[in-house]
């Protein structure tokens, strides 16, 4: 077994993000920076996600997988507003090896089928962004603003049997939050999935982990606000771009709810725990 | 002069090889321009995407005539993913379709009875097992048993096993990570996206070209 672990990098006007649950984006500083720290540490793969391209209709981050390529040699999944053959090329060939939907897949299911043929399976994850609502999960889109009436688990295999070559699954109720991921759907999601998946929100500990991976059989996590916080770049706030909530970052000060983990720390625990084969490749 | 010509036939992640070739210090071209080619002291030929397509696109540009020629004069050959499959006799993807036979053997799809259909396709960090056989001019000479970043469906069936370099496993079946022959080397594997023991051979071709002129 081997779990990949991932940087989840959110993209806001090239601004580096992250919000609790979607919302409230603080700007934590230049996405590149921390790209590069997550690649010194050991990183197995790089998530950019443009939060706004979806809602605005625009995806603009070409410039920084670019900039990106430059120095960090893993593979790089990038979404955010995709919905054309047109932008998939394009961010093929600034530097990017996969690329993960969401809205335009529930919006015209038929878009993850297009997408497969042109591009193959191993090219196109789909992403899953949900909420529980009473006791079921319901998706949701635009970066979490749109409800749709789509059960997890039904989409999930709809997006597998569709051709998609591997999912990225958001609790959005525990994005942000430190408190761990939804382990009910983790179990839930492991019973009922065949293709590979990479689980994202919450996690902020060693416990977290061993308990999602107690729970599912990932095939990576992604992280974001655990490694973000553990290595903030305080130099940024002396050359901020003056765009989107900057307080925190120029406050320069660290935030309680998460400790200081590195991803090598996080590897050697995998290799104690459950005894993965992890080198790294820092 | 470039040192090395990336291939351009429009198909896979060429910017990723560029900057790695860049961060090494190598002098690289994107291009598919005859004379460019012609006049590199190596070529790489990457590729990702459908084997059929890349034949045809290939072909369209003349690039195969410049990649032979490259090789009659037993210059250094790179081939990364697809672009090591393009080496060999035939591939099965779609359809039968002829490579470029500089090398015998077939491309074949990954078939496992464990899993799923969806499961058919190889993507992920794997480890790579060295052959056991020394060569100073190997791009993997620095390296041991390395997980490697591997993106792909299809595997190359080698005639002459003495020319893989590394092998690899998908499930239970073992495969051609690498082969060497020659001048000629080639990788399954992305070895600009397999973090810095990736980058490493791209340093050890760097030191290959460099001791070339001498």
């Amino acid at each position: 077994m081997y779990l990949r672990i991932i940087p989840k990098l959110d993209i806001k006007n090239q601004n580096l993000v992250k919000g609790v649950q979607l919302e409230g984006l603080r700007v934590l500083g230049d996405p590149k920076k921390y790209a590069e720290n997550y690649y010194q540490d050991g990183a197995d793969e790089i998530i950019y996600h443009d939060v706004v391209a979806s809602l605005y209709q625009r995806n603009n981050i070409s410039s920084l997988i670019k900039r990106t390529s430059e120095n960090v040699f893993l593979p790089m999944l990038v979404g955010g507003g995709i919905n054309n053959k047109k932008q998939v090329e394009e961010i093929l060939r600034s530097g990017a090896d996969r690329i993960f939907i969401n809205t335009a897949a529930l919006n015209n299911p038929k878009f993850i089928n297009e997408i497969v043929n042109s591009f193959g399976s191993s090219t196109l994850v789909v992403s899953i962004e949900f909420v529980k609502v009473g006791s079921n999960y319901l998706c949701r889109k635009d970066f979490g603003r749109e409800e749709t009436n789509k059960d997890l688990i039904s989409w999930a295999k709809e997006a597998q049997d569709r051709g998609a070559g591997e999912l990225v699954l958001t609790s959005i109720d525990s994005d942000g939050t430190g408190k761990g991921f939804d382990l009910n759907a983790a179990e839930l999601i492991s019973k009922n999935i065949k293709i590979p998946f990479i689980l994202n929100g919450g996690i902020s500990s060693l416990e977290h982990i061993n308990e999602v991976l107690n729970a599912s059989n990932p095939s990576g996590l992604a992280i974001g606000s655990m490694l973000h916080y553990s290595g903030l770049d305080k130099n940024f706030s002396k050359t901020l771009l003056p765009e989107g909530n900057t307080e925190f970052i120029k406050k320069n000060k660290s935030y309680k709810n998460f400790g200081s983990l590195s991803i090598q720390d996080i590897k050697k625990s995998l290799v104690k725990k459950f005894k993965m084969e992890h080198s790294s490749h820092a | 002069m470039h040192d090395v010509a990336i291939i351009d036939y429009n198909m896979g992640n060429l910017f990723s090889i560029d900057c790695a070739l860049k961060f090494t210090g190598l002098n690289s071209i994107i291009t598919n321009n005859l004379d460019e080619i012609e006049n590199s002291k190596c070529i790489i030929l990457p590729g990702v995407g459908a084997f059929p397509e890349a034949m045809k696109r290939l072909k369209e540009k003349k690039l195969d005539t410049a990649i032979y020629n490259f090789n009659l004069k037993k210059k250094p050959i790179v081939g990364i993913c697809l672009g090591m499959q393009l080496l060999f006799t035939s591939s099965y993807e779609n359809t039968a379709t002829k490579g470029l036979g500089i090398l015998e053997g077939e491309v074949k799809k990954f078939t496992t009875n464990k899993k799923t259909e969806n499961h058919v396709f190889n993507v992920g960090w794997r480890k790579i097992s060295l052959s056991k056989k020394k060569d100073e001019e190997s791009l993997l000479k620095n390296l041991g048993e390395e997980k490697m970043y591997f993106i792909h469906s299809y595997h190359v069936s080698v005639k002459d096993k003495n020319i893989e370099s590394s092998s690899s496993q998908f499930y239970d079946k073992k495969f051609t990570a690498s082969i060497k022959k020659e001048n000629i080397q080639a990788f399954q594997f992305h070895p600009e996206k397999s973090g810095k023991k990736g980058i490493e051979i791209y340093y050890s071709l760097k030191k290959y070209l460099n001791l070339l002129t001498v």
